[in-house]
């Protein structure tokens, strides 16, 4: 069993540590919008957003692993949580947004005003 | 032979099926709690998704969080993007930090400290909840007012340096009075949604009589903001207008498109939901711990799983932080 009864004080309060200066530097990125950050795109989306999603991953890799202690959990448990949920969301994500994004064009470039 | 055969099998079929096996290393209730984590994500995901797919759809004219969320307490009147919101996540992830702190104290078996950490973790939780009705609140009483054209599309109101003007700066009052509909002065179908406080002859009049005002539009330029209309164009479009808009419901709201409200009121409802249930469950541990019902099992468990539920729900705030108010 994963139990070890030793008292993770220490790493607890590290990972709010980086979970507080993660969120501060969001805010600041979120208030200051930096330019070459906001106006340059990669793989048509803004640098400025890439940095917010990476961000985020990260906060939710530490919550899952440290706070829910996933480092703690067998590999078998680990894998049946975290690979579906990558797997489904990605693939999601990548239908709606394409969708979403074609729609977008078709009203775009169509002859008719939808909106006006 | 025959016999040993049978025993054996027997023994096996004992040992794998009988209960008490833990092939994940997890016992029941913490694994079933997972695989609800699971499907709950999914669920998230599912409606973060469906926002992401909207917001594509309507790119070019969606709303800019930074100017919608900019109410601090005490600070009327004084936008402060983002501020609000980095105080509710500190809170929930604070409360995170009390909560995996309880189980850690679970561990040692001490009551005491997990009873004192559960109380935090609660706290945490109710000014979690109350932040977020607060925002509720500035989100449908709404601060500036628009106008909806004919076309469906939401014109805004700007002085010459580009900032917000409210309508109740400039909307001319004009003799005229229009009564709700409601059901008791129609048929029993026939009503209608409060009349807003000016009408659009209202607004039309007062825009006539301050030349300083212009229109901005939901189109957002090159430079990643809202266009502004000169003052003819401006004139031209506010002859369009249809309706005042002033706040936020389900049907409209007056910081652009009609799905973000709808959006907003449901993914951070259905949040808020989930934080209000955290609340309760841990509550219920709460009593639990100080009736001493694990001290009795010798296990805090039970803590463990709630602790489970309670990171998730962090977890779900850290994505919708992102979705709604930083991309």
């Amino acid at each position: 069993m994963s139990h070890e009864h030793v008292s993770n004080t220490k790493r607890i309060w590290t990972v709010f540590g980086i979970l507080s200066v993660i969120t501060i530097v969001e805010v600041f990125f979120g208030i200051t919008k930096p330019e070459f950050l906001h106006m340059n795109n990669f793989l048509s989306m803004n640098l400025l957003n890439w940095l917010f999603i990476i961000l985020t991953l990260v906060k939710a890799y530490y919550i899952v692993y440290a706070f829910m202690h996933m480092e703690g959990e067998k590999s078998v448990l680990r894998y049946a949580v975290i690979l579906p949920l990558i797997f489904l969301v990605i693939y999601l994500l990548f239908i709606l947004l394409t969708e979403g994004n074609y729609v977008f064009e078709v009203f775009k470039n169509s002859t008719i005003k939808w909106n006006f | 032979m025959t016999f040993m055969e049978t025993v054996t099998t027997e023994n096996s079929v004992g040992k794998t099926w009988g209960g008490g096996n833990e092939p994940m290393g997890a016992s029941y209730g913490k694994l079933m709690m997972w695989f609800f984590i699971v499907s709950d994500a999914l669920t998230f995901s599912g409606f973060l998704a469906a926002y992401g797919f909207s917001r594509f759809k309507f790119i070019e004219t969606w709303p800019l969080a930074d100017e919608v969320f900019t109410h601090v307490p005490f600070m009327h009147g004084n936008p402060q993007p983002m501020l609000y919101v980095a105080f509710m996540t500190f809170i929930l992830i604070f409360s995170s930090v009390t909560m995996v702190l309880a189980v850690d104290a679970g561990h040692q078996m001490k009551k005491d400290k997990v009873a004192v950490y559960l109380f935090l973790t609660i706290i945490g939780g109710l000014i979690f909840v109350g932040s977020q009705a607060w925002e509720w609140k500035n989100f449908i009483k709404g601060e500036y007012g628009a106008v909806e054209t004919k076309g469906g599309s939401l014109l805004q109101f700007v002085d010459k340096d580009g900032k917000r003007v409210a309508l109740e700066s400039f909307a001319a009052t004009l003799p005229e009075e229009r009564e709700q509909l409601t059901r008791n002065k129609g048929r029993w179908f026939m009503d209608e949604a409060s009349l807003p406080e000016y009408s659009v002859a209202e607004v039309q009049a007062g825009f006539k009589s301050h030349p300083d005002l212009l229109i901005r539009t939901e189109t957002i330029n090159t430079e990643k903001h809202k266009t502004i209309l000169t003052r003819s164009e401006s004139e031209l479009r506010l002859t369009q207008a249809t309706l005042v808009v002033e706040g936020a419901n389900l049907t409209r709201n007056e910081y652009g498109s009609k799905l973000f409200a709808d959006f907003f009121f449901f993914i951070t409802g259905f949040h808020g939901f989930h934080v209000f249930s955290g609340v309760v469950i841990n509550c219920i541990i709460f009593f639990n711990v100080i009736l001493g019902t694990y001290e009795k099992r010798r296990s805090y468990e039970m803590v463990e799983k709630v602790g489970l539920y309670w990171h998730f729900v962090d977890l779900v705030w850290v994505f919708v932080f992102t979705v709604f108010y930083l991309v």
